[in-house]
């Protein structure tokens, strides 16, 4: 039995989670103070998983790029994978916040959307 | 002169969400003055997620909960005028603003809110020794550069402090493939917060070098090397630990300063241990009429602290507006033992009507510690803290009902356990 | 051909290209870096002088106080900040105030205004003054300047009057022909019937190249600064503590055109001639030093530090002086404190001396002795600011929130004639950045509004050499 300390990453108040560990299997998470720092503690003994936030390019918008962000978590070993695909992503303006960027981000089945709408100028 | 029953002075966190608190107090007669070409202050630069738990309940970008306040503010037809630099305040409550489309002009308003954010501590309030070439930036200027204007400032970086903004980009730049040589924080702790130091330092592999600091910068055109250094416990660095790092790019990432050139020149009393100005349970400055919050009053760790924060500062308004008294006597309120500093500054005991919440923030790391709120020699509240840090804003209510008996000096301290 | 080169674009090269941009001369000024007052010009005490400390006999003492006597009608003729706020020697001691006899009596002799201060007449005026201070030598006719300001302004005049100016132009090597030099750039040669060497603390390198023994050897001194934000003010003139023979004028406070105040220099030899990186020791040096004098000083308010390179040399006086095999090669050589109150003296001396043996001094009566400056908007009222505004809302756009400056004024000094070229040439003519926030805010928006002037990719900007970038690439194409 092994006891592991964690600092939650679902929100900013950054819990620390003690979870007690047989082998594999997880038999108790501790100091969490709300049901997804529970799930985090349990998903990272297993895989970690993390959102992903970037900028692809866009052409005719307010800046030259627009920020981005994974729906959900993705795993975290799957970042370069993700990011070789936002690099070669191109947008144009309009878009509006939430609009779909990329369907199936590095096959996880995740969608990237749009952080913010920019408008055409 | 025009005149407005109040002027937000920034279109940022704060300065929306005051707008929005006070349309929906009933104050319509409104103005937000925004230097910058779109509303959302820094959190257009702030492409990461964390934001708009406490808020929204939900998990947001910066840009993405800048959009929801920019919503909401143009739903209640806040008017905004963007473009628009404030070039001066006066104790009078007019205010002087500059912009391409109306040149200068003053208005006078009956309330003015300022929500001005804060700026970065910069090179040469730290003094690294060494030559001026480029490669040397805020840890903000960077992120601006990469994340507005789309480039990359370096690809061999060391980032110099832990705040937040520096461990973000290293993240944001080792996922763009530069290499994250190390960042180095002169404290024996961490100035971030715990999450980052996990999700955007140790999820890569990046070290973080603690009672560290940068003591020299080498090159004539362009950053080419720079050394670390250890210090001892006064903050001196040790001789014979220096390491040197062959890197294009130095990121700062040592502090944030509220912005209070405007609130100084009004004459408006500052409060030294926040370095912004001194306010009472109302937000209310030493200048009637003049309310401030945020970033602005002090440096918070989460935008939606500073939205509530505005939130309350705009209540706090409102009621003035719609009943400017005389609110009697201020109490002060004081950071105590292990406190940094505490906001408000001040209550009034005699006209108690709402809770207040105070914002404070501890001097030192502590794994346990008892919070204490007490009022001359009497002990108001007592409550037990576990693992308390300096990068962390703490919190602690303190009913309408006892501020109206405190008689005394008000300390919030908090007393170490096992020390 | 040209009549005249002068090698090296600081206040010595710059104020001589001017004064005889009145004459029918031609004349190039080559500089090796990316702008004009780009070496000591840059970073020194900004102080004029009026003469009273160089030993008698010197050419110190009499280009010093020449120099001083042109500085403010140059400044008025060139729209160039020039500020009257005297300056204060103060004596802790009786031995100090006997050396303040000495300097009142060469003040006396020079013709320059001085008036003694008991410590509370002082004290009256300066709240800072320690309490080693006893009395306090007042030249209250003492100004300041910004130094690079007078510079560029000199060199503008001179090109408007048909001066050549290249930037980014080191001089590799110089040629000897019968009456007349070829100078080796790595762009082109120029010819030239005399050449000033102005190359401050690369002098010794340009007089090598036509005589290997040119009689002496630059020995650069570094000096450090603070510069505190404009909001504190702790001193009302400048405060020097009584000069010694071994550390110079010492470590003073000097309250600025724009209300910063600097507190520096340290003294320190180097080895490299442009190693203006600043060090703990000297920063250290400064810290106790100013404390001689002055208490309080909140230094914890700085603002920024720098590093300038005072061009000294083994000679104590100022070498200026035709070369001992070339003649019509001018060494004008250890231009070192009091440099840049000389420089105008410096210049007619030149001229005078050795200028008008190669030439007949014939006055241009085209040639202009006048610019006028672009608006700088905190300068003006609101009427005259609301003008602007309506006729080019350029200057209604507040890039730099800490100085409040304009686009309209940024735009104006990239297009004017020797106009900037990098970030810190447009922090230098028109101040973004100098602020408390240093251009974290602006320097972003800086760089685009150079971009779109220049007509270059952002990428192409830089700081201020040409090698200097401070954007990496773009990342998203």
């Amino acid at each position: 039995m092994i006891e592991k300390e964690l600092i939650c990453v679902t929100c900013p108040m950054g819990c620390r989670i003690t979870v007690t560990m047989e082998g594999k299997e997880v038999l108790s998470v501790k100091g969490n103070t709300c049901p997804r720092g529970e799930a985090y503690a349990r998903q990272e003994c297993v895989q970690p998983m993390r959102i992903l936030t970037s900028t692809v390019r866009i052409t005719d918008g307010t800046h030259r790029v627009l920020p981005v962000i994974t729906e959900k978590e993705i795993p975290l070993e799957k970042m370069s994978e993700a990011m070789s695909e936002v690099r070669e992503v191109t947008v144009s303006a309009p878009v509006e916040v939430n609009d779909v960027i990329i369907e199936n981000i590095a096959g996880t089945g995740v969608r990237l959307i749009a952080s913010r709408s920019m408008e055409h100028i | 002169m025009r005149h407005y029953q109040a002027v937000i002075i920034g279109g940022g966190s704060a300065g929306l969400s005051a707008a929005v608190t006070l349309k929906q107090n009933g104050i319509e007669d409104i103005v937000v003055l925004e230097k910058d070409m779109e509303p959302g202050g820094i959190l257009e630069q702030c492409i990461h997620n964390g934001f708009g738990l406490q808020t929204f309940k939900e998990q947001l970008s910066g840009p993405a909960y800048a959009q929801r306040y920019v919503k909401m503010a143009q739903d209640l037809n806040v008017e905004i005028k963007l473009n628009t630099m404030v070039t001066k305040l006066n104790a009078d409550r007019t205010v002087e603003y500059t912009s391409s489309a109306e040149g200068i002009q003053t208005i006078s308003a009956d309330a003015v809110i300022l929500a001005v954010g804060c700026y970065e501590r910069s090179r040469g309030a730290i003094n690294i020794a060494g030559t001026r070439c480029a490669g040397v930036y805020t840890a903000g200027q960077a992120q601006r550069y990469l994340n507005i204007e789309g480039y990359m400032v370096g690809k061999k970086v060391f980032i110099l402090g832990s705040g937040d903004i520096g461990l973000i980009m290293a993240r944001r730049m080792t996922l763009e493939g530069a290499k994250v040589y190390g960042v180095a924080e002169i404290m024996p702790y961490s100035n971030g917060l715990p999450r980052n130091i996990r999700q955007c330092l140790e999820d890569f592999d990046i070290p973080l070098y603690l009672s560290h600091t940068v003591t020299k910068t080498f090159g004539k055109d362009r950053l080419e090397k720079i050394e670390l250094m250890e210090v001892d416990e006064h903050m001196n660095p040790i001789a014979g630990t220096e390491q040197y790092f062959d890197v294009d790019t130095l990121l700062l990432s040592v502090g944030l300063i509220p912005e209070n050139h405007l609130a100084e020149e009004a004459g408006i009393q500052m409060d030294p241990s926040i370095k912004g100005p001194y306010v009472d349970d109302s937000y209310m400055t030493s200048a009637p009429g003049i309310f401030a919050c945020g970033n602005g009053l002090h440096v918070h760790d989460l935008v939606d602290f500073v939205s509530l924060q505005a939130k309350r500062a705009a209540e706090g308004a409102a009621r003035y507006l719609k009943n400017p008294k005389d609110r009697g006597e201020t109490l002060a309120v004081k950071p105590g033992e292990n406190v940094l500093y505490t906001v408000p500054s001040c209550v009034h005991p005699s006209d108690a009507e709402e809770n207040v919440e105070f914002f404070f923030r501890v001097r030192k790391p502590m794994d346990e510690g008892t919070l204490e709120v007490t009022s001359g020699d009497r002990v108001i509240r007592t409550m037990k803290k576990k693992k308390l840090m300096p990068s962390e804003m703490e919190r602690v209510i303190i009913t309408a009902k006892e501020i109206a008996t405190l008689d005394g000096e008000v300390r919030i301290s908090v007393k170490e356990a096992n020390a | 051909m040209y009549d005249v080169v002068i090698i090296g674009a600081g206040i010595t090269g710059t104020m001589l290209a001017r004064d005889l941009s009145m004459y029918h001369l031609r004349i190039a000024v080559i500089e090796k870096e990316n702008d004009i007052a780009d070496g000591a010009t840059m970073a020194n005490s900004a102080i004029v002088h009026t003469g009273y400390d160089p030993e008698p006999g010197t050419l110190k003492a009499k280009l010093n106080v020449a120099g001083a006597r042109r500085y403010e009608k140059i400044c008025s003729d060139l729209s160039c900040h020039y500020k009257t706020v005297g300056a204060y020697i103060a004596a802790c001691g009786k031995e100090e105030e006997a050396h303040l006899d000495i300097l009142a009596q060469r003040a006396e002799e020079r013709e320059i205004p001085y008036r003694f201060l008991s410590r509370e007449e002082a004290l009256a005026q300066e709240p800072s003054l320690s309490a080693n201070v006893t009395k306090v030598l007042d030249f209250y006719t003492t100004a300041v300047i910004y130094p690079w300001e007078v510079a560029i302004a000199c060199m503008e005049n001179a090109v408007n009057n048909g001066a050549d100016l290249f930037l980014n132009c080191p001089c590799m090597g110089i040629e000897k022909l019968e009456g007349s030099y070829i100078i080796h750039t790595p762009e082109k040669d120029l010819i030239t019937k005399t050449v000033v060497n102005a190359a401050g603390t690369f002098a010794d390198q340009i007089a090598r190249m036509v005589n290997d023994d040119p009689g002496f050897v630059i020995r650069p001194r570094r000096g450090e600064y603070y510069i505190l934000d404009q909001d504190v003010k702790p001193v009302n003139h400048i405060i020097f503590p009584v000069p010694t023979a071994a550390k110079g004028k010492g470590v003073l406070a000097v309250p600025t055109v724009y209300g910063n105040t600097l507190i520096g220099p340290s003294s320190d030899y180097i080895d490299e001639p442009d190693d203006t990186g600043t060090s703990a020791q000297g920063l250290a040096y400064v810290r106790t030093n100013i404390s001689k004098t002055l208490k309080n000083i909140p230094l914890n308010r700085s603002i920024r530090t720098f590093a300038g390179i005072r061009p000294a040399s083994d000679h104590a006086d100022f070498i200026i002086e035709e070369d001992a095999k070339n003649p019509g090669f001018i060494n004008a050589a250890s231009i070192e404190s009091p440099g840049l109150a000389s420089a105008p003296g410096i210049s007619q001396y030149i001229i005078n001396e050795f200028i008008s043996k190669y030439f007949v001094l014939k006055e241009d009566p085209e040639a202009v002795h006048t610019r006028k400056a672009d608006p700088v908007l905190n300068e003006l009222s609101t009427e005259e600011k609301n003008a602007l505004i309506a006729k080019n809302p350029a200057y209604g756009r507040i890039i730099c929130r800490c100085e409040q400056i304009s686009e309209g004024e940024i735009i104006d000094c990239i297009r004017r004639v020797c106009g900037a070229r990098s970030v810190k040439g447009v922090k230098k003519r028109v101040r973004p950045g100098m602020g408390r926030c240093q251009g974290g805010f602006c320097e972003p928006l800086v760089l685009n509004i150079l971009a779109r002037e220049l007509g270059i990719s952002p990428l192409d900007v830089v700081l201020d050499s040409p090698e200097s970038h401070i954007l990496e690439s773009e990342n998203r194409k």
